[in-house]
């Protein structure tokens, strides 16, 4: 089995912490402001499994690094740069139906991702997987339902599903697109080779997408670079100036 | 002289979980393990979600109550695996659940019935609820919503 370096690991480790960050903090955006309680409510506890996840991951990044590294410190003292989360996490939650499909286009990946990972060859990896695929498991159930409710609902919140689809469906590839760190992963058994992971994907979106009467958008292009960090969208400054604001303005502020 | 893991076992069944204080800590399953090691206590907790923000709040509560009972060293520590299943809730936890209104997990993936007036006429109202470990239900018959303890 292939060994993977400790730079590679620990970039593979904040490009799962980083997703569920990211992703983690734009849904707690919506704490007092989704549609009704309950969706506030399940909102809110899908943001906290997320920033929960979020501490296993950079947890374990931190330690891998060796420099003393906290996950708090991981994930309030870096800029948009030094994040690795994939670009669909990080895009804004326009309306309630908006942010629901992007849940459910990223949760499907999600559980994919950490059923596969909890046959991990890292220990920890494997442990932090068995513990979010758990979690995800009802993220999933809620984010699929919502998109089958609202999809097939009224001509108007069908119309702004098919938009919120339309607009997400070119940050799906992301998630399956390899490079160096991944197949290193996939080498030494760490990670899933993420090619492989697109069929059951598919097998899960797919049927969800028809029946609410929604259509998946043709072609293959798709939005690159955040995973990398080659490049992330605009939108994910806005958001670290909200969610650093503290120790940005207070550096190294505790209590 | 070091009190015996029985012992300790049984100051922890007095220390309340802070989300649902009518049960404790070892009702609900988080405490997996209690070792001497020379003269420091280790606890082994396990968090029920990962991002549940009673888990340092239980840890501390588990130091003050043991400190309480006069050991000085002791040391509380994470262990994610095997993650956390409601398989490990106590039947005395269960039978406490129900008195206080809450209808315990069930691997069907819903409650059996209404912990109020046991009917079985009840709908779900979300999955999630007023903690991470609770689903919202409500009884069609008294008409009252309930928290359910969702299976996982
Ligand atoms: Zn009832």
């Amino acid at each position: 089995m292939a060994d993977v370096t400790q730079e590679q690991l620990f970039e593979f480790l904040c490009r799962m912490g980083d997703n569920t960050l990211v992703l983690g903090h734009r849904v707690s955006e919506w704490c007092g402001h989704a549609p009704v309680l309950e969706e506030d409510i399940a909102l809110a506890n899908t943001a906290l499994d997320l920033i929960g996840q979020t501490q296993m991951w950079l947890g374990l990044a931190g330690e891998v690094e060796g420099k003393g590294r906290t996950a708090d410190d991981i994930a309030m003292l870096r800029d948009v740069w030094d994040f690795r989360n994939v670009l669909l996490a990080e895009q804004p939650n326009g309306d309630f139906g908006q942010t629901m499909m992007r849940q459910f286009l990223f949760d499907a990946w999600h559980l994919a991702m950490l059923t596969a990972l909890t046959k991990s060859t890292h220990e920890q990896i494997a442990a932090i997987a068995a513990k979010a695929v758990k979690e995800v498991q009802y993220h999933v159930e809620r984010s699929g339902e919502t998109v089958i409710g609202l999809g097939d609902g009224t001509s108007e919140s069908h119309k702004r599903m098919q938009d919120a689809l339309d607009l997400l469906w070119p940050y799906v590839g992301e998630m399956f697109v390899s490079d160096a760190i991944d197949d290193a992963m996939a080498a030494a058994g760490i990670a899933p080779d993420l090619a492989d992971l697109r069929a059951q994907y598919d097998a899960h979106v797919t049927p969800v997408l028809a029946e609410a009467t929604l259509m998946i958008p043709e072609g293959g292009f798709a939005h690159k670079g955040g995973k990398t960090g080659f490049q992330h969208t605009e939108h994910l400054g806005h958001l670290l100036t909200q969610m650093q604001w503290l120790q940005r303005a207070y550096p190294g502020a505790t209590w | 002289m070091k009190p015996a893991e029985a012992q300790i076992w049984d100051w922890l069944d007095a220390v309340p979980d802070p989300e649902i204080p009518v049960i404790s800590v070892v009702d609900l399953g988080i405490v997996r393990g209690v070792a001497w090691e020379g003269d420091t206590l280790e606890v082994a907790v396990t968090p029920t979600y990962s991002g549940c923000p009673a888990t340092s709040i239980i840890s501390l509560d588990i130091e003050t109550a043991l400190h309480d009972r006069g050991i000085k060293d002791v040391r509380v520590k994470t262990q994610i695996s095997p993650p956390w299943t409601t398989d490990w809730l106590s039947d005395k936890g269960r039978a406490k659940l129900i008195d206080y209104g809450i209808a315990p997990p069930r691997a069907a993936g819903g409650p059996e019935c209404c912990p109020r007036c046991k009917s079985t006429n009840v709908t779900r109202i979300s999955q999630f609820g007023s903690t991470p470990c609770k689903a919202q239900w409500r009884c069609a018959d008294c008409l009252e919503p309930f928290d359910y303890f969702k299976c996982i």
